[in-house]
């Protein structure tokens, strides 16, 4: 930040210098006009005086009059250079700071806490990201110099009309402060009507997006008439917002325009009266209608700046208000022990808002290379329990531990690097497939890769596409099926030899002969790892060395898939109802229950 | 496959695309005229002005008479309130033309969209066709109508003040527009440098919000990967391209303006220098050497504003003919004018010439590709009595969604023909097929608005108790009035605000309030848990009962309700029976199914 703020203030110097020289000219121009091709008693300094005598007087200068052209093309190419610095420093400051903020939100966003991400609306958060942070590089960039820029003009042009006339310096200030107020005021005022227009546009383009996105759904149930006129009216909402904006504004630019016409023809009319009567020269008068022009310019624009000077601070405290989230704690001097599989739970409970429970005095062992499925219904609290154990939530009260270590005792990025956790929804990168399974250990070679993908049954999926492991996924790439992105997810979670490995749903989308497959491949190859199930399909549970059944945020029954099948509740029921297909092959009588 | 390209904007003047767009334009014929010669009379006045300057200095400084100078004010005052007018119209009248382009033609793609076939959404990315409607269609209609201001204008501008000079004094105006020619060439080099880095400069923005898209989208993933540093540097590499890209481009801007003013201020000099010596011999007045010299002042604006438009227009032809080749894009499935004449279109049907549907379909030697070198269907025949369910297996990319989207015409069949009641479906209109098929996706998509908004999809004359009949149906209704807002509920953009179960069973009750004929699942329940699924089950068969339908799901329970199962692979039905005929035959659905339960 210290380099950025070097950089404004020279950027606001070398404006001020620039506006220095574009006020000079119009003095060298007064001059020539009335004490060199007129005959004006000289007031100048005495050292250019001297220079003036030096060159041989003002009939020499008459003579040569390019030498006078000659000073007034130096004096604006000294202000071009002063303008392109201010050109340049502020873009680089601006930029710089810009650069600065992405870069800190983005690693900020990153550390936030996982439950931050499961409640905030990606659509605001990119919003925020994107949009505020260019609101605020644009004011940077452009009219925080050009504040200094006006105030600099303001005070600079006024003193030498001063110098030159006081009363025409009153008159042709006289305006002035009403422009500006009427600019401010005007400016504050319909900043309602462009947030309205805003909003127009941002709804219909939330139809237009749902509509795109949707399109099955539209054409499934034929409503494309209803989408149509649903979309006309946004449509037109956003049309007649906006032309009553453009109307407002027109009607400010007339008036304020009427005000600026208005001030200069007083200059020009009061400045004739006076010069006619010899209270002014012809030159003087010349410098006034200049600066008046040059004037007008900056006091409107004022107006303007700082009305959006209001929203460049609206969008700083947008952003403010995520970078005062509170980061995850990932203090170095945590553990960094090798990591084991056995695992303890010891009447741990926990809840998302210290009101409601979610998990209610958990206690089981698991030994390392052990194999643990979870059942229960939506809401259980089965994927709390092990998002506890990625570290991704804190428990509040009992203990759980990894190879012994407390899990709040050790590292947070040691601890994830250990835990394989694979989420239902897994999201993929808009990188080639190779890429995507590469992504937690960027030195992966071909082989590991391969080596993954074959684990998670999907290499030869991928060789299928024309461009093999190259392949890009996402919204320029190709498009996966569920299945193929949850086996995808698995690859690249295999890819670090983790000691303990959890699978969150995310074999849901998979088919049951290659979710079968992948169970048994990590079986031979993954024996020592320490695994976690969460499914609803008995046959993926049936095989683990214990089965978790959960209940409103408590274990309810536990046992071998053998040992639950006997005992009534949740497992047998739902196991009855997959396995009505098993018994009936059993009992060859084969009754036909395809109609329940 | 989704193909995402950023098209390269042809450099060349294409007379047909403009010629196409100003057909878009007749409805505002009248305005453009007006807005035209509001112009001319904003360019004349601010024409009129130096020599306004020059009138008072010759006939009141000089002389220092008086006489005239109230009425010149009061003729100064008539041409302020002229110009305030000028101005008040020229802004609110191309405010008008912008607008009513922009809905105009955002209008017309947002039907066209409507039409097209699902073959235009595979290939087409959604943001791609957002970005026409929104950025393209922006910058279009403010090409056009502020385009035209400042073109007239300048134009206007630019020979007013010429022939002002020249007849004031050519000798002393050839001088002085001596530097114009050099000038106007920088301008137009420098504003299409500019405006080609500032596209630049956008499309890198356009790939850091993507980045932050996917930063925030994939935060939990990131988190269980431990891949925030690698992130964080990936993320660098774009924001510092960002930082150089716009400080070039900063830095093309900031050369214009002092490289244009010097020039100026050379005419500005030579004026000065003859002009002066020439006054002092008395070859003209002090009052010509004002006006021209805030004449060279003046011609600066114009020039800047006209090479700024003349670089615009071809970023504007470009969006131009994006948003026009959107436009005239044809659908792939299209009913023929007779059918229309009888059935009427998608936004006008006929409801009282179509026939009641029976549910009966039958394929006979359908093929099917999306691409020429592809078979993805070939010589398929298949008959479905009306009310029979069919349940779909196969892997992924063996051709289920494939039979289902043939079957609800959502692509037609590139050989052989599908008959709907023993017609060709072709002699029928798209949406008598469409209003009568119910299709549930696996990722079910609901859009912003109530619970009850969203329900009402399926059939917008429903009432109240016929759309509690349905979330009933799908025990929908239960978790709805739990919430404080009950059936009013927002849903959020997308559903967000509800699980994916919830969401589920409320596009089951929307596909259930529609009563359709034919019925789709496809992998409906794979996200409901087991035992809601089963109540879902009993609610799914009591509701197909009747009604032709096909499921596509990998859950046992699902199929086996079915009555008759396809089994395929490669585009081909390899199995087909009911789930008890399969089982004996022992083939590829028996291995699938004892594979899920060995034990």
């Amino acid at each position: 930040m210290q380099g950025n703020i070097l950089l404004y203030s020279g950027a606001v110097v070398a404006i001020c210098l620039a506006t220095f020289f574009s006020i000079i000219s119009p003095l060298v121009l007064k001059f020539t006009i009335d004490s060199i091709i007129g005959s004006h008693p000289m007031e100048i300094p005495v050292w250019i005086e001297n220079i003036i005598k030096y060159l041989g007087g003002r009939e020499s200068l008459l003579a040569n009059l390019w030498l006078v052209g000659l000073v007034l093309v130096g004096l604006t190419l000294l202000r071009g250079v002063f303008l392109f610095l201010k050109g340049k420093w502020s873009a680089d400051a601006a930029e710089s700071t810009a650069q600065n903020i992405r870069e800190k939100l983005y690693d900020h966003l990153q550390h936030l806490p996982y439950d931050y991400h499961v409640k905030s609306k990606t659509g605001d958060l990119i919003q925020r990201c994107s949009s505020d942070v260019d609101m605020i590089r644009k004011f940077l960039a452009i009219q925080f110099v050009e504040i200094g820029r006006s105030v600099f003009m303001l005070i600079f042009t006024a003193y030498i009309m001063f110098t030159l006339s006081v009363k025409m310096t009153l008159i042709a200030m006289a305006i002035i402060p009403l422009i500006f107020i009427f600019a401010v005021v005007f400016f504050l005022k319909i900043k309602q009507v462009f947030k309205l227009s805003d909003e127009a546009e941002a709804e219909m383009s939330t139809v237009l997006q749902e509509n795109l996105t949707g399109v099955r759904v539209v054409r499934a149930f034929a409503r494309q008439k209803f989408e149509i006129e649903k979309f006309e009216k946004k449509n037109s909402n956003y049309r007649d917002i906006t032309y009553k904006l453009i109307r407002l504004l027109a009607a400010y630019w007339a008036i304020s325009d009427l005000f600026c016409m208005a001030q200069i023809g007083a200059v020009l009319i009061v400045g004739s009266y006076f010069a006619a009567n010899n209270l002014l020269t012809l030159g003087t008068l010349v410098v006034f209608i200049t600066y008046e022009g040059m004037l007008l310019w900056p006091v409107r624009q004022m107006g303007r700046i700082l009305a959006d000077m209001g929203k460049a601070f609206v969008s700083l405290e947008r952003i403010q208000e995520i970078l005062d989230e509170t980061p995850e704690k990932t203090s170095t001097d945590k553990i960094k022990a090798k990591i084991t599989g056995d695992i303890i739970f010891k009447n741990v409970s926990f809840s998302y808002d210290n009101e409601n429970p979610v998990l209610n005095d958990i206690s089981f062992t698991v030994q390392a290379g052990q194999t643990v499925a979870i059942l229960g219904a939506t809401g259980s609290g089965k994927s709390s329990l092990v998002h506890l154990l990625a570290g991704l939530y804190d428990y509040r009260k009992g203990s759980i531990t990894i190879g012994g270590h407390e899990v709040k005792e050790i590292d947070k990025k040691w601890l994830r690097r250990n835990v394989g956790l694979i989420l239902q929804e897994p999201f993929l990168f808009a990188k080639t497939i190779k890429e995507n399974i590469s992504l937690a250990k960027k030195e992966a070679d071909e082989a590991e890769v391969f080596e993954s993908a074959r684990t998670a049954a999907i290499h030869d999926v991928i060789l299928e596409f024309d461009n093999g492991y190259q392949t890009f996924v996402g919204e320029k790439g190709v498009s996966l099926s569920g299945g193929q992105k949850q086996r995808i997810a698995i690859a690249r979670t295999l890819i670090n030899d983790c000691p303990i490995l959890i699978f969150d749903d995310s074999l849901s989308a998979v088919d049951t002969e290659t979710d079968a497959t992948i169970r048994q491949q990590l079986k031979t190859i993954k024996s020592e790892t320490t695994t976690f199930i969460i499914s609803h399909r008995i046959n993926t549970l049936a095989e683990a060395d214990f089965i978790l059944v959960m209940e409103n945020g408590k274990i309810v029954q536990k046992g071998k898939h053998q040992q639950l099948i006997e005992e009534p509740g949740m497992y047998k029921r739902v196991w009855e109802a997959q396995s009505m297909l098993y018994a009936e092959m059993n009992d060859k009588r084969g009754i036909n229950n395809a109609k329940i | 496959m989704q193909k995402f390209k950023e098209q390269e904007y042809n450099k060349r003047f294409d007379l047909n695309l403009w010629k196409k767009l100003f057909t878009y334009l007749k409805p505002y014929n009248k305005y453009l005229l007006i807005l035209a010669i509001v112009m001319i009379g904003v360019a004349g006045i601010d024409a009129v002005f130096p020599l306004m300057n020059k009138h008072a200095v010759d006939n009141f400084v000089v002389p220092g008479n008086l006489a005239g100078l109230t009425r010149f004010a009061v003729y100064y005052g008539i041409l302020i309130c002229i110009q305030v007018i000028n101005i008040w119209l020229f802004i609110a009248i191309a405010g008008k033309i912008e607008m009513g382009i922009s809905y105009d033609i955002r209008k017309v793609a947002f039907k066209r969209l409507q039409e097209l076939s699902f073959s235009y959404y595979d290939k087409t990315a959604i943001g791609w066709i957002m970005a026409r409607l929104t950025s393209d269609v922006r910058k279009l209609g403010e090409t056009i109508a502020w385009g035209l201001v400042d073109m007239v204008w300048g134009f206007t501008m630019m020979s007013l003040i010429m022939i002002i000079m020249l007849t004031l004094n050519w000798k002393l105006a050839l001088i002085t527009l001596s530097v114009i020619p050099l000038l106007l060439l920088f301008s137009l080099y420098f504003q299409k440098k500019i405006l080609d880095a500032y596209r630049q400069v956008r499309k890198i923005n356009s790939k850091i919000t993507g980045a932050f898209n996917e930063g925030i989208m994939g935060a939990k993933t990131t988190k269980t990967l431990v891949r925030e540093a690698e992130n964080l540097n990936e993320f660098q590499v774009i924001t510092s391209k960002m930082r150089s890209s716009s400080i070039k481009a900063a830095i093309f801007s900031a050369l214009y303006l002092p490289i244009v003013l010097s020039l100026g201020s050379i005419g500005t000099a030579l004026t000065l220098w003859y002009g002066g010596s020439w006054i002092h011999q008395e070859f003209i007045t002090y009052g010509l050497l004002v006006a021209f010299l805030s004449y060279t002042v003046q011609f600066f604006e114009p020039i800047r504003e006209m090479a700024r438009v003349f670089a615009e227009l071809q970023s504007a032809q470009a969006s131009a003919e994006r948003i026009l080749s959107l436009i005239d894009t044809e659908p792939e499935i299209k009913d023929s004018q007779e059918i229309i004449e009888k059935y009427g279109d998608t936004f006008n049907p006929k409801r009282e010439n179509w026939p009641k549907i029976k549910g009966k379909i039958t394929f006979q030697n359908v093929s099917f590709s999306y691409e020429a070198d592809e078979k993805i269907i070939s010589n398929l025949n298949l008959n479905i009595k009306p009310g029979e369910s069919i349940a779909l297996v196969g892997e992924t990319g063996s051709g289920k969604s494939t039979i289902v989207n043939l079957a609800c015409r959502f692509y037609e069949p590139t050989k052989g023909k599908i008959l709907i009641d023993d017609v060709d479906y072709r002699e029928r209109s798209q949406l008598w097929l469409q209003d009568n098929i119910g299709y549930v996706l696996q990722d079910p998509h609901l859009f912003n608005g109530t619970i009850k908004e969203n329900i009402k999809y399926g059939n917008p004359n429903a009432d109240e108790s016929a759309i509690i009949r349905a979330a009933r149906m799908v025990n929908a209704h239960r978790f709805i009035i739990e919430f404080p807002d009950g059936y009013n509920t927002e849903v959020g953009e997308g559903g967000s605000k509800l699980s994916t179960g919830e969401k589920q069973l409320i596009s089951f009750a929307r596909a259930i309030l529609a009563d359709p004929k034919i019925f789709v699942l496809d992998e409906a329940t794979s996200s409901v848990d087991t035992e809601m699924e089963q109540v879902i089950q009993l609610a799914i068969n009591k509701m197909l009962k009747g009604r032709t339908n096909f499921i596509i799901a990998h859950r046992l329970s699902t199929i086996r309700a079915a009555d008759r199962i396809l089994v395929l692979r490669n585009g081909k039905i390899i199995e087909s029976g009911n789930h008890q005929q399969l089982l004996e035959k022992q083939g590829y659905y028996y291995r699938l199914y004892t594979n899920q339960f060995k034990t």
